[in-house]
């Protein structure tokens, strides 16, 4: 190249042609790239297209290429929960017809139970009863020792299997408390209230509770009991325990005699959930604290 | 100006040391032999460690998360060792850098070692120097060919056994040996064996010296640590120079001017200036052409220079022959320069005694912070326990009330047992004596770890209703595990949380 055929100044020291760019009397030399570089760059494009032709690349109106090898990490991602599926399979037959009173006795599939049950309650069972179990107002605390309908395996199992008060399953556990603000007038009610925190040990006005215990008996006693201690069989909250579903203040409770409650869990028994996966959240549910002994084998 | 800017790249000039015998050829056979002996026959070393553990004696077993050196296991949460020995290593760098130079790179760097061990087979298979180079210049024959895959086939034999040793490291070295021969072994254990055999391969054949020069960091660190008091190999130029092969030429010259001297007096003093016109470097490039670095360490401390000291060995040879003393090329330090010949201090001057070269406030205080760190590991090495325990409270939720109005506190506590067999752990708190303790899955207090396991235990704590723990925001309380076969105890601190109701 001849000094004529450039457009911009030449360096004096190194004799290159500059790119014309000058910062504080500092100017860029315009040498060519280098060989290796250029030919990685060149290599990057090639590469680059055929990687768009393999793999999924190119925005389509609804969608993009799908790429001639048929990749996509969706795709990946349900052969990886397939292939842990397979792997699970055996143990997760045996689970299924597992007796779990005697589960803890075979160390490894009681241990697989526990963790996939975890599993299973953080994806289905979290949302309403929290993911550390400790429940919200209206959704039980599965950490402590009181069950509304029964704390051992057989009984958890039941529950997660068939759900409370839902219309999809005609095994669920059901169970109605009258609105008894159709049948009782405002102050009866108040009564009963002060009665139902007399038999709590709560602080309470005496002397309507007196009133209050005669209403209880008539209204509340037949599925709660004489003494309010409730009745598993019949879905009825002990009211003597420390433990309040929906609150234990005057209001909650003026709230529950008035209007009653009406909480619902679906089924999760098949199909929503396998066999396996119910035997599995029963077992963890179980050893979270409150799992109750299971009776004795009647034989 | 030419068009044309000079090139950046500077092509490989071959190397070709040539065989050298002497004191540190020697000690360098010793180091090479113990050192590769060492890394090729650690993983067969058998150590009985009971049924339950593995018997090798060096095994990074990092499928189940455990190191063991003989009758040391490290677990995950003990790594704190394995950053306490870098800790030693780097400050033991330290220490032999500033009291000796580049020891290391000349001595035992694997780099060092291997090629070495490539150089020495390359020399018994094509020859020693001047063969290699008349072979390299000569055209390709059946001969050359033959000698060049002859030599290229041993370094791969090399290689793959080096490369095949580093795996026996990570898992049951006769167990692997077999399943490898019969391709059975995990995918991994042949790519980490091509890659090593690989990189050494390269490495000690072909790219040697540019390893220390242009990737290692190690010539550019050292410059930091060492200063002109440190030991080094060097060479006297004071002594040696002016060069000069000519020897005979001066004396020729000395009789000359003695035939025409004024004075006879003058005669002995022409002689000495003869004898004085040359140094003691007779400029036979025995130093150069011994040096893997393919340097000449005449020229004075250089990047390139990994101290390997060959060029001593070379030059004692040389002054043997010659018949002045030893040392011209020695290990040295800067400072040890002689004031000029015709100064009076020159009369008095001695080099400084060695000890005053290792024995410097730097070198001292590296000794005494490597020996601090290395009491230090030693130390938590026996006062660790054979068992432990850590406690995680789950805290979603902080307490759980129980019907009776008690309030529970859930723990995860894991159980470690470091012993061969099971143990059977029992469980205990102090602090607070009214809180209760119970485990889940269990109405005992105690609990069976199998061997050389970590257990998971579920454990409750509970406060009654009228206990202050129970209304207070938080109480100190203390676990403790005790192995009911040992007696030996751990203890750890944790916290209950209560419904901060208190007033």
């Amino acid at each position: 190249m001849s000094d004529h055929d450039r457009k911009n100044p030449v360096d004096d020291v190194t004799g290159t042609e500059t790119t014309g760019h000058s910062w504080d009397g500092i100017e860029e030399l315009n040498n060519p790239l280098p060989r290796w570089w250029l030919w990685t760059f060149y290599i990057c494009i090639i590469w680059g297209i055929g990687y768009t032709i393999a793999y999924p690349a190119w925005p389509m109106i609804s969608g993009a290429t799908s790429g001639v090898l048929g990749y996509s990490t969706r795709g990946e991602v349900a052969d990886d929960i397939a292939a842990f599926r397979a792997g699970n399979a055996e143990r997760d037959a045996q689970l299924a017809v597992s007796d779990l009173t005697t589960l803890s006795q075979n160390e490894d599939l009681y241990r697989y139970a526990v963790s996939s049950g975890a599993a299973v309650f953080r994806t289905n069972c979290s949302q309403c009863h929290g993911s550390g179990a400790a429940g919200a107002k209206g959704y039980p605390n599965l950490l402590d020792d009181d069950w509304i309908w029964g704390g051992d395996h057989a009984a958890i199992a039941y529950t997660v299997r068939h759900g409370v008060r839902n219309e999809t399953d005609g095994d669920a556990r059901y169970s109605q408390m009258p609105a008894f603000g159709d049948m009782l007038a405002p102050e009866e009610i108040l009564s009963v209230v002060e009665q139902v925190r007399a038999l709590a040990g709560e602080e309470h006005d005496a002397a309507l509770a007196q009133e209050g215990a005669a209403l209880f008996a008539d209204n509340c006693a037949a599925c709660h009991g004489e003494a309010g201690k409730g009745d598993r069989d019949l879905g009825a909250p002990n009211l003597t325990d420390a433990i309040w579903l929906y609150g234990g203040d005057r209001e909650a409770l003026t709230q529950t005699i008035t209007y009653s409650r009406f909480g619902v869990m679906p089924p999760w028994g098949p199909p929503r959930l396998t066999e396996a996966q119910v035997q599995a959240v029963a077992t963890y549910v179980h050893q979270l604290g409150g799992g109750e002994a299971d009776p004795a084998p009647a034989n | 100006m030419a068009d044309t800017p000079p090139s950046l790249y500077a092509p490989r000039e071959p190397i070709f040391p040539r065989r050298v015998s002497g004191f540190f050829r020697n000690l360098k056979w010793w180091i090479m032999g113990v050192t590769l002996g060492i890394y090729y026959l650690l993983p067969w070393v058998r150590w009985d460690r009971g049924p339950n553990l593995p018997d090798q004696a060096v095994l990074a077993d990092i499928e189940h998360r455990r190191f063991f050196f003989f009758w040391i296991e490290i677990w995950p949460h003990e790594f704190y060792f394995v950053a306490g020995l870098l800790i030693m290593a780097g400050l033991g760098l330290f220490l032999f850098t500033s009291a000796l130079g580049r020891v290391w790179c000349g001595y035992t760097c694997p780099q060092t070692v291997w090629t070495d061990l490539f150089l020495l087979v390359e020399r018994w298979i094509e020859g020693d120097r001047n063969a290699r180079i008349r072979l390299l210049r000569a055209d390709w024959s059946l001969r050359k060919l033959s000698l060049r895959l002859t030599k290229w086939f041993v370094w791969l034999l090399i290689s793959v056994a080096t490369g095949g040793a580093w795996v026996f490291y990570f898992t049951d070295a006769p167990g692997l040996a077999v399943s490898l021969v019969t391709l059975d072994a995990p995918g991994v254990a042949y790519a980490s064996v091509a890659v090593l055999t690989a990189t050494t391969f390269v490495f000690g054949g072909f790219m040697r010296e540019q390893v220390c020069i242009y990737m290692c960091p190690w010539p550019r660190i050292q410059a930091a640590m060492m200063d002109e008091g440190t030991l080094t190999v060097g060479y006297r130029d004071w002594r040696g120079e002016p060069r000069g092969r000519h020897r005979k030429g001066a004396r020729a010259a000395a009789a000359t001017r003695t035939a025409t001297a004024y004075t006879e007096a003058d005669v002995p003093q022409i002689a000495a200036e003869a004898e004085e016109t040359l140094g003691d470097c007779i400029d036979c490039m025995a130093c150069v052409n011994v040096c893997p670095m393919g340097i000449d360490i005449r020229d004075g401390q250089q990047l390139e220079c990994i101290t390997c000291a060959l060029c001593i060995d070379a030059c004692n040879e040389v002054m043997d022959k010659v018949g002045k003393p030893r040392g011209l090329i020695d290990y040295l330090a800067l400072d040890d320069v002689p004031p000029a010949k015709d100064t009076p201090a020159y009369a008095g001057w001695s080099p400084k005694p060695i000890w005053q070269h290792v024995l410097r406030l730097r070198t001292i205080l590296y000794t005494v912070l490597w020996s601090v760190v290395g009491m230090g590991l030693v130390i938590a090495l026996f006062i660790r326990s054979d068992i432990e325990l850590t406690v995680s409270p789950v805290r979603n939720p902080t307490y759980v009330m129980q019907s009776d109005g008690a309030i529970r506190n859930i723990y995860d506590v894991r159980l470690r047992n470091k012993s061969g067999d099971d143990r059977l752990f029992h469980l205990s708190l102090t602090s607070v004596e009214t809180l209760r303790i119970a485990l889940e899955g269990t109405t005992e207090l105690s609990v069976t770890v199998p061997a050389n396991q970590t257990l998971l235990q579920r454990v409750y704590v509970t406060a009654r209703r009228d206990d202050p723990a129970a209304h207070a925001d938080s109480t100190p309380l203390r676990f403790w595990v005790e192995d009911m076969t040992t007696l030996s105890r751990a203890s750890s601190k944790t916290i209950f949380n209560g419904t901060g109701d208190t007033k």
